[in-house]
């Protein structure tokens, strides 16, 4: 009885990313062979891009509401440097006390930021692209502040927690003198995922995150159906600061060291991971399993070009860039192929005029 | 007697330099679809805006049942929650969300959203009122038409006593507003009242019950659907009496039918209008004429290719031509005042002579440039000619007075000697001074410079002082072509209201 409903814009353009993915990787597993065959390269992929897993989910939250956060690698910049600091001057604590410290100052860097960023958005409306401009010039010159020379953490128990690695027997592999190897998943890969689910959940079930949809969708008809459109922005914001300092924390984890140009960029490729998951840039549609895949597209194609002869830093910013420029090709020509498909069967529909 | 659910008595509503809204009195009854008429600037929309909690008004009261003496509205959510919604021509949902979302979002207060509880009643609610649509859909992907039935199934689900419909069915074609009225019979049975605001007279006749009229922020009268034959109804818009409208003076005009055609068009029609045949002789001086919505400036504005032209055979000076860009027809010598002055007329931060050189330097091309002497010197032709009222040449045009802009704008078409000038309501909001002084520049450059002239205006006596030929337009449709002898006010409001 009933009937299913055809793919929403999001569904379908997720589905894209998603098809694409396998099919690469399936390419890559083919012609690849090597690690491609192994569970732990995927692990592998996690662990590095967990981070950027992380601050590429902060900014779809707020491109689905319409807006924009350029200040996500800034803040884990500034996370990562201040956290490395504290943790060598707690040297001499107890482990667990030093890393919860560096939680806690990690959330609250981000959190500031996002209230501060929140604010003048949705509050006193000012461009949210020059305000998170702003903020990464403010975030990576505090980062600078804070130590020229890098940092390295040599607080004990946060090295014992960063090397901290779950092991999954059944998926790994045998190595060449025979001995089994279990995947390794390092604990920042967790939070991305968990990171990933949680919100996935928020933005499907709670009222918060439908409204987010609703204010991407149309700002004025939202208002009008008597949504509080600024709150709702501020939230976005919020969430979004607040994200990018976990993800400075979860980097921190997978390198223990601080220092100016860290995550340099990576407000960039999150922007492209949200866009390749199906993330529209004027907003309303997009979601965060979509953006998950897109962070791994854009992971596998380095991994891809680091195993192949033309390794070189350019070549895979080039193979990013013609990812990105085919795949808004793809959605625009998908998105606008089914708007005529409707409007086609419309006038199908309409009486003939005398 | 009806109970009454709505009234609204003495309002009043300043702008700056102009009073929108003096002493309007509006009742509306449980069950009763009412329609409130008026041309442009009588002041609906700024009524409705009232209403709806977007102006504040300036005084008068408002009572609508269920609230005890006087309902004070200051936001549309004010609105909402006494029992008015209002549902708008352009959609006010959120196309990304399903129908079912737009049914109830904005309106719970629980954290978690009840997707299966919402769309088990947004489907009762679907089927209740016969509305096409499902629950799990996309919104985008209904048409216009269904969209405005969820706008509208969500303002009856949220209990409203007075639901006012503002141009819904100007999008819409004839099935859609078909199934748009099925709805609204459906919802007056149930005791709601509905306004109806809409420039298409057929309609109001076929679905109203009741009219009010305002004009110039005036009430006119409250009439019964019955009581108002549609000439009546169009005298009372345009602010005419039927009686006297005999004795306006004509000034004999008679149009050389010797004279060649200049442009014709075979069934032209736009992605704004529908198709329509159409001609003009040398040094004649015709007008489109109808109601606000009619579509008159949807019709010339197909003829200089300003929307998308979907069909029609156009010849020019008996040549074949293809116009479907604004650059092709100037190309052909036709020339076109928009109807939106501050729009699509002026650039206000360049000066009168930028302004005035401006569409001969498009038709030109750009790789041809002007110099500064020719320049200033058509600019002080011009200039002198219009007797624009600037302090310089130099002056932005912004600065100017509306009509001395309308001339700047008037002297940029002239000066690319166009075979066929068309002028859209190019005497609106200005001064009588200057609109005579343009009137009489119309017929001049038809009598000594035969120029072809099509001329629109919201003013009858306007076009009939200035046409020989006038082609009536209602509800997007030619529905008339008068010249000689029928060019008298009582014949022309007849054609524009049809019916008898």
């Amino acid at each position: 009885m009933k009937r299913r409903e055809p793919l929403t814009n999001t569904q379908l353009l997720m589905t894209i990313a998603i098809g694409i993915f396998f099919a690469m990787y399936l390419a890559a597993m083919v012609s690849l062979k090597g690690g491609f065959l192994r569970f732990q390269q995927i692990f592998d992929l996690l662990n590095d891009n967990a981070y950027l897993i992380i601050i590429a989910c902060a900014l779809t939250i707020v491109m689905i509401g319409g807006g924009i956060n350029i200040s996500v690698g800034g803040v884990i910049g500034l996370t990562v440097m201040a956290c490395a600091l504290a943790l060598n001057d707690l040297q001499n604590q107890s482990g667990a006390l030093g890393t919860m410290e560096a939680i806690g100052l990690a959330l609250g860097i981000g959190l500031a930021f996002g209230v501060g960023q929140g604010f003048l958005i949705s509050y006193l409306e000012i461009q949210p692209f020059i305000v998170t401009l702003a903020g990464m010039f403010l975030s990576r010159g505090l980062t600078t502040i804070l130590s020229v020379n890098p940092v390295k953490v040599a607080h004990e128990g946060f090295l014992v927690v960063t090397k901290t690695k779950i092991l999954l027997p059944h998926l790994g592999y045998i190595a060449q003198n025979g001995n089994q190897i279990p995947g390794k998943l390092e604990v920042g890969a967790v939070i991305a995922l968990v990171v990933v689910a949680v919100l996935y959940l928020m933005l499907r079930f709670i009222r918060l995150g439908r409204n987010i949809y609703a204010i991407g969708g149309n700002q004025q008809s939202a208002l009008m159906l008597g949504i509080n459109v600024k709150r709702t922005r501020f939230l976005s914001y919020v969430i979004s600061g607040l994200l990018s300092g976990l993800a400075g924390f979860v980097f921190l984890m997978h390198k223990p060291a601080g220092n100016a140009s860290v995550a340099m960029r990576s407000e960039m490729d999150a922007i492209a991971a949200s866009i390749i998951g199906g993330t529209l840039l004027t907003g309303g549609v997009g979601n965060v399993i979509g953006t998950f895949f897109g962070t791994m597209i854009l992971a596998t194609i380095q991994k891809i070009i680091a195993l192949s002869p033309l390794n070189e830093s350019w070549w895979q910013d080039m193979a990013s860039g013609a990812m990105l420029g085919f795949f808004i090709l793809l959605q625009s020509v998908v998105l606008s192929s089914r708007e005529n498909r409707r409007a086609r069967r419309k006038d199908m529909l309409k009486p003939q005029k005398e | 007697m009806q109970d009454v659910v709505l009234t609204m008595r003495g309002i009043c509503k300043q702008f700056p330099g102009t009073r929108a809204l003096n002493q309007v009195d509006f009742t509306l009854r449980k069950g009763e679809v009412h329609a409130l008429m008026g041309e442009n600037g009588a002041g609906k929309s700024t009524l409705i805006k009232v209403l709806t909690g977007v102006y504040e008004k300036d005084g008068g009261t408002i009572r609508i049942e269920g609230v005890d003496g006087e309902a004070h509205i200051h936001s549309p959510q004010d609105a909402q929650r006494i029992g008015i919604s209002t549902v708008y021509q352009e959609i006010t949902l959120c196309p990304n969300l399903t129908v079912a979302e737009n049914m109830f979002i904005g309106r719970t207060d629980s954290a978690v959203v009840q997707w299966k509880e919402m769309e088990k009643r947004t489907t009762e609610l679907l089927r209740n009122l016969g509305i096409p649509a499902r629950a799990r859909q996309e919104l985008s992907s209904c048409s216009l038409a269904v969209q405005q039935m969820v706008a509208i199934a969500r303002a009856v689900d949220m209990q409203c006593k007075v639901l006012i419909l503002d141009e819904p069915t100007s999008s819409l074609d004839d099935k859609e507003v078909e199934m748009l009225f099925m709805l609204m019979r459906d919802l007056k049975s149930r005791g709601v009242g509905i306004i109806f605001v809409t420039h298409f007279l057929e309609q109001v006749y076929e679905i109203s019950d009741r009219i009010t009229v305002l004009r110039n922020g005036e009430l006119v009268g409250e009439y019964r659907i019955e009581e108002l034959p549609q000439v009546e109804l169009v005298a009372k818009m345009m602010g005419k009496n039927l009686d006297d409208l005999g004795t306006f003076e004509k000034t004999e005009r008679g149009t050389d039918t010797q004279a060649e055609t200049v442009y014709e068009v075979e069934q032209l029609s736009s992605s704004e209008s529908r198709p329509f045949n159409f001609h003009i002789r040398r040094g004649e001086v015709n007008g489109f004429t109808g109601l606000l919505g009619s579509g008159r400036s949807e019709s010339v504005r197909a003829i200089f290719g300003a929307d998308r032209v979907t069909s029609g055979k156009a010849r020019m000076n008996g040549k074949s031509v293809k116009i479907t860009k604004p650059f092709e027809a100037m190309k052909a010598g036709i020339g076109y005042l928009p109807e939106d002055r501050k729009r699509d007329g002026i650039i206000a931060d360049l000066s009168v002579r930028e302004n005035i050189i401006l569409a001969l330097q498009v038709k030109k091309g750009f790789f041809h440039p002007m110099s500064r002497k020719e320049m200033e010197a058509f600019a002080d032709e011009y200039i002198a000619a219009l007797n624009i009222k600037t302090a310089s040449k130099e002056t932005p045009i912004g600065s100017l007075s509306g009509g001395n802009q309308q001339k700047v704008i008037l002297a940029r078409w002239l000066l690319t000697h166009p075979d066929y000038l068309i002028l859209d309501e190019p005497t609106r909001g200005i001064d009588v001074g200057t609109k005579l002084e343009i009137q009489k520049l119309v017929l001049k450059l038809a009598e000594e410079e035969h120029m072809s002239i099509t001329f629109i205006s919201s003013e009858i006596e306007e076009m009939l002082r200035t046409c020989s030929r006038l082609i009536v337009m209602r509800d997007r449709k030619v529905v008339g072509e008068l010249t000689g002898d029928e060019l008298t006010q009582a014949h022309v409001m007849k054609t524009i209201a049809g019916g008898e």
